[in-house]
């Protein structure tokens, strides 16, 4: 039997535990060695996932990798990956290392804040490898517990409303997700994620309180976990919670949710909505597309209009969340993998956008808008990054942003030309908010007296944004390795659904 | 050698960006620039040495891999292309060398500032993408190049980033092509939708049976090659500025001089009228959409002279020029005549990148002035440009020989005059509806071309000077790169029509685009433009006299005649000069309206009913929960986190196993 994967999902944690049993104190030595500790436990649980890859053959459809255990009161262990979930595997390993160099000028409780984001990394690559489903709650539900903390301790002045709004959100969506897990136990007595997906979920109209259901239990069970992982991914209108939470959140905090935590919610539609029940995917695949819809072009709306940095990219990634809801339900395989593909890039350019909102943060101590202007007199390197990733964001050719937002819309387009033009109109809204975003950052003459002797990206600052810069080129013109990985299993999925489908 | 003039300016592009403070500026420079000569001579001997209908393909690498779409990185070198390598590449070339000259010392930075470096990689990379664009060999690889060179634009017209206007300017023209770019985009999916893939071959042999099939969108039934033409057309019309979506090109004149004449005048905005020629197989087969550009074809060439009659920023008089001019392509294009379209793309570079390096050259001596109402009498002080501009006029508002092909068998004229008046024959030849009126209409904007363009001459070369005298004693050619820049532009517009009028429009010219061009056997447009009536032939060039007679008349010798006319006619006056208000009309129908609806969606829909809605349900919670919040930063962090994480999985497989037995 292979370790592997419980390697990878347990170092970090492995870490945590060193650090809070080993370094004691508040000293700054003590402080500096939690962020080195933190530092070569993500590396280390990068390099091994790097081994995920090198085992992997993208030539099985099938979870491979997986390992099975008895745990607790005759639940299960059971892991594996195919190639749907490795790709957010490795963004989750690949963002971490960033995450711990970006929050290297924390100063308070930096213990015990490095203890959380490990804790956070392991229930992440946990959600992302499970293969049953009470540990998939599990990993997927306490993931919201050190978010909350890192919001609720290291946020800014109104953090506990969003740190309560994020819990509450997130809490509320997932407790129908619980119940239609334990309906689903109930009917399959399994909680074994392969052998639920090929389960047959009753889908006969049915009678409740006098409402006549079309798709029967599978449509209650399909809005059960639609409802979770739409607050999770988010989407219009249950995405209230993330402008706040960024805005509240440190960088880091920011960073990870931004990147990896909100790739949960699409991971989850490809995961459970769209094999487990999908009689019921493709009864509502119109309403997704109108959500998806309105997410595009609603919040690229509201984003034009931000004062607050953070808050106007964390309404472009709930725009950009809206083409990966566009392309998992066109369910073909274009959009398929290009809603897979728009989440990893997502995860790089989102990541790279807060990052970069944290380096002045860092300097000037404000998100607005209006105290920035003409950075690029004194930021050059900056401004070239910051140029770089908001055409990353906006869908450039050439860049990542552009491979999955192409497919997605592609996809979505042999499903439904009207839904495709309007979602298409979207990147003219997005090149709107993002460049008038840069314009009103960088350009223009410094008016802000205190932008005057402002410093350029240190090499500290450089090291974070090189492999995000060379992650978003590298995808946008050589993203093969990535379909290789991911075109197995996507297409297995789409056989699937489309023999579900002509049944 | 394709490799080499694809990826030499890229190389540069990178050098100059990046490895400036290595190398120093100047070298990386100089480099830059003889990378891209390279380049240009690789194009002229891939040109020449061309056999007639080659086509040649080379794929690099895979790029998407999904499903059924396939999409490489790969280059097709066939005539259309070679033609498009020679313009880019010999325009870019000498508008980097005129570069090295006209920013060598800019007043809009500092001298500690290095600007320079910047400015030359821009300009790379935007030849590296226009070559892109021109050579791919499918629509994705297109699509790559239509981007790159906006976002190249992008980047050159913001150039001087601490102006306000220029960056409003840049960000409108970004924005502006990005809603064109919506239309090639869905012109992209719904190739894939109907043929299955994104080639240029599978999509142009499934034509035929596009033209049969019909496609449903909302209620409307159309042709699918229809619908998918007019997709492409929405696409080319906003790169190429057609009427609608043109707003941004005259704003675009913020960038500096060189890069108007490169990417403004010469080459990306000519990008629409290649696509339309590219596409000439599916264009052929759906005739509404062929009309439709002709229609924005001759409106866009009339619009746009009109306004540029009473512009007096110089290089805004020429950008409306450029619309007009692209206007006459798109007409041509739009009537089956594409090799007109291409050969006057050719000739226009030659002239239009002259005018604007002229301009260039005069704002350059005239410290950053643009105004022509303070030019006059420059042509004792500016020789060279006045004579380059003298021939760059003559070119565009077309003098040659009229009826000398009847006699000799050859078009003898500038090459202006070659290719304009084959556009306006093939109009008055074609038997389509519109084209009577059409042919009218072009007539009118020939005459309304030699008008204005004679009056910028009149204007800034003759009369007296009415600007800042000491701007008019210091004013002088300083730099050799702008001066025989100016004089190959200049050989160029005054032979670039005669000597290729043969493959061009001439008999070998079947041969020569023979695989780049598809010709459905039904139109002989190329064979009927010479066989209309002696007066049609001669009509453009009485247009052209009219035009400068009446300038004549007007700025120079009866000066108060125009003033005069502004008085009297002050809503006409007015309606020219804000360019038939679109800018105003643009504002009020979608910008303003975007950012109110913006707010509100922001302020009501998610502040006042999303989060009303939770807090409202969370009121009951929230008191509670924030008693605990006080206990939150007391420490004890990990004790607390992992109580609630012992805790939830004690709950839930308690509930799981009570309810499992």
């Amino acid at each position: 039997m292979n370790y592997l994967l419980s390697l990878v999902i347990f170092s970090p944690i492995f870490g945590a535990i060193i650090m809070s049993i080993f370094l004691r104190g508040e000293s700054e030595e003590a402080d500096r060695n939690a962020k080195l500790l933190a530092l070569v436990t993500t590396i280390a649980t990068l390099v091994f996932s790097f081994f995920i890859i090198a085992q992997f053959d993208p030539s099985i459809s099938d979870f491979q990798l997986v390992e099975e255990y008895e745990w607790i009161l005759g639940l299960k262990f059971k892991v594996g990956v195919d190639g749907i979930s490795v790709p957010l595997v490795l963004l989750t390993t690949g963002i971490m290392p960033l995450v711990v160099l970006s929050s290297w000028s924390i100063k308070t409780k930096v213990k015990q804040y490095m203890v959380c984001f490990l804790f956070l990394e392991t229930l992440m690559i946990g959600v992302f490898c499970s293969l049953d489903l009470v540990l998939f709650y599990l990993f997927f539900e306490s993931g919201l517990i050190p978010m909350f903390l890192i919001i609720g301790i290291w946020g800014g002045s109104n953090r506990v409303y969003a740190a309560f709004k994020f819990f509450l959100y997130t809490l509320l969506g997932s407790i129908l997700m619980l119940f239609a897990m334990l309906y689903m136990w109930f009917v399959a007595g399994t909680t074994d994620l392969p052998t639920l997906m090929s389960f047959e979920f009753d889908y006969s109209p049915m009678n409740l309180l006098g409402f006549e259901i079309t798709g029967g239990i599978q449509t209650l069970l399909w809005w059960a976990f639609f409802a979770s992982f739409a607050v999770k991914l988010p989407m219009w209108p249950f995405h209230t919670w993330l402008p706040d939470a960024h805005v509240q959140a440190p960088t880091g905090g920011s960073v990870v949710l931004a990147a990896v935590l909100l790739k949960m919610g699409g991971y989850g539609f490809i995961r459970f909505n769209l094999p487990m029940f999908t009689e019921a995917s493709f009864l509502f695949q119109n309403v997704v597309f109108i959500l998806s819809i309105v997410a595009i072009i609603y919040t690229s709306l509201v984003a034009l209009m931000q004062t607050d940095v953070k808050k106007l990219i964390a309404y472009s990634s709930v725009a950009h969340m809206g083409f990966v809801t566009l392309g998992i339900f066109s369910m073909n395989q274009q959009g398929i993998d290009g809603a897979i593909f728009q989440m990893l890039s997502h995860g790089f350019i989102s990541a790279a956008l807060f990052l970069l909102v944290g380096v002045v943060y860092d300097r000037m101590g404000t998100r607005e808008i209006n105290s920035y202007g003409g950075l690029a007199v004194n930021m050059p390197r900056y401004a070239l990054f910051f140029v770089f990733f908001t055409m990353a964001n906006v869908g450039l050719p050439g860049t990542s942003g552009f491979v999955g937002e192409f497919l997605a819309l592609a996809g979505a387009f042999q499903v439904n030309i009207f839904i495709t033009v309007l979602a298409t109109s979207g990147i003219v809204l997005s090149a709107s908010y993002a460049l008038w975003l840069s314009r009103r950052m960088l350009f223009g003459e410094i008016t802000n007296q205190r932008l005057t002797d402002i410093t350029d990206l240190n090499s500290r600052e450089k090291l974070v944004f090189a492999p995000l810069i060379i992650a978003t080129l590298l995808l946008g013109i050589i993203p093969m390795p990535i379909f290789e990985i991911i075109s197995y299993s996507s297409e297995s999925l789409v056989l699937d659904l489309l023999a579900e489908k002509n049944q | 050698m394709l490799q080499i003039i694809l990826f030499a300016p890229l190389l540069g592009s990178i050098l100059a960006g990046l490895a400036y403070k290595q190398l120093g500026e100047r070298l990386v420079i100089i480099f830059t620039i003889g990378l891209l000569f390279i380049s240009a001579i690789l194009s002229w001997l891939v040109f020449l040495g061309m056999d007639h209908g080659e086509v040649r393909e080379v794929v690099f690498f895979r790029w998407i891999d999904s499903g059924s779409l396939k999409v490489d990185w790969g280059v097709r070198l066939d005539t259309l292309t070679s033609v498009m390598l020679v313009v880019i590449n010999t325009i870019s070339a000498f508008v980097h060398l005129y570069s090295l000259g006209y920013m060598a010392h800019d007043p809009n930075w500092k001298a500690s500032e290095q600007y320079r470096p910047r400015f030359f990689s821009y300009l790379s990379l935007f030849t590296f993408a226009m070559l892109m664009l021109v050579t791919s060999n499918n629509l994705a690889q297109l699509f790559f190049g239509w981007e790159g060179v906006g976002l190249a634009s992008y980047l050159l017209i913001g150039f001087y980033y601490k102006k306000e206007r220029a960056n409003k300017a840049a960000m409108k023209a970004f924005i502006v092509n990005r809603v064109g770019d919506v239309g090639l985009a869905l012109a992209v999916f719904s190739s894939f939708f109907m043929v299955g893939s994104l080639n240029f071959d599978e999509l142009f042999s499934a034509a035929p049976n596009l033209a049969e099939s019909q496609i449903r969108f909302m209620s409307w039934e159309f042709t699918a090659i229809e619908f998918l033409a007019f997709l492409f057309l929405f696409g080319a019309m906003g790169k190429s500025a057609q009427l609608f979506l043109h707003t941004w090109l005259p704003d675009a004149m913020e960038g500096p001089t060189p890069v108007s004449a490169l990417i403004h005048a010469a080459t990306m905005v000519t990008a629409g009228v290649f696509l339309v020629c590219r596409l000439s197989p599916i264009m052929e087969y759906a005739p509404y959409a062929s009309d439709f550009i002709t229609i924005i074809g001759v409106c866009t060439a009339f619009f746009a002279g009109t306004i540029a009659l009473v512009q007096s920023d110089i290089k805004r008089v020429i950008a409306f020029s450029t619309c007009s001019q692209l206007g006459f392509m798109f007409a041509a294009a739009g009537i089956g005549l594409y090799q007109a379209a291409m050969f006057h793309l050719f000739t226009h570079a030659f002239f239009k990148a002259l005018l604007f390096l002229c301009a260039g050259s005069i704002i350059h001596s005239m410290h950053h002035e643009q105004d022509m109402k303070n030019y006059g009498g420059l042509r004792q002080k500016l020789p060279v440009t006045f004579w380059s501009m003298i021939i760059g006029t003559l070119s565009i508002t077309g003098v040659g020989i009229p009826l000398s092909y009847d006699i000799f068998h050859l078009p003898l004229g500038f090459s202006g005059f070659v290719s304009k008046d084959a556009i306006l024959e093939g109009m008055f030849a074609a038997n389509r509806y519109p084209s009577m009126v059409s042919f009218w209409f072009l007539l009118l904007s020939a005459f309304l071309t030699s008008l204005y363009s004679w009056r910028l001459i009149i204007l800034t070369f003759l009369g007296s000077h009415r600007g800042n005298p000491e701007h008019y004693a210091n004013a002088e050619e300083k730099s050799k790169t702008i001066n025989l820049t100016l004089l190959f532009l200049s050989l160029g517009s005054v032979f670039a029509g005669v000597i290729f009028y043969d493959v061009f429009l001439g008999e070998h010219s079947k041969e020569f685009f023979s695989e780049s061009l598809f010709v459905h056997s039904s139109n002989h447009i190329l064979h009927d433009l010479h066989y209309i009536p002696y007066w049609a032939k001669v009509a453009p060039f009485l247009a052209m006299s009219l035009g400068l007679l009446v300038a004549w008349l007007c700025f120079y010798w009866r000066p108060k005649l125009p003033v005069a006319l502004a008085l009297n006619q002050s809503i006409l006056y007015d309606f020219l000069l804000k360019k038939w208000y679109f800018d105003e009309i643009y504002d009020y129908l979608f910008v303003k309206p975007a950012k109110w609806i913006g707010s509100k969606f922001w302020k009501i829909g998610d502040e006042r009913c999303i989060d009303g809605f939770i807090n409202f349900l969370a009121l009951n919670l929230l008191p509670k929960l924030t008693t605990y919040a006080g206990k939150l930063q007391s420490g004890f962090i990990y004790h607390y986190a992992f109580a609630i994480f012992i805790g939830l999985s004690a709950i839930l497989t308690y509930i799981l196993i009570s309810l499992g037995q």
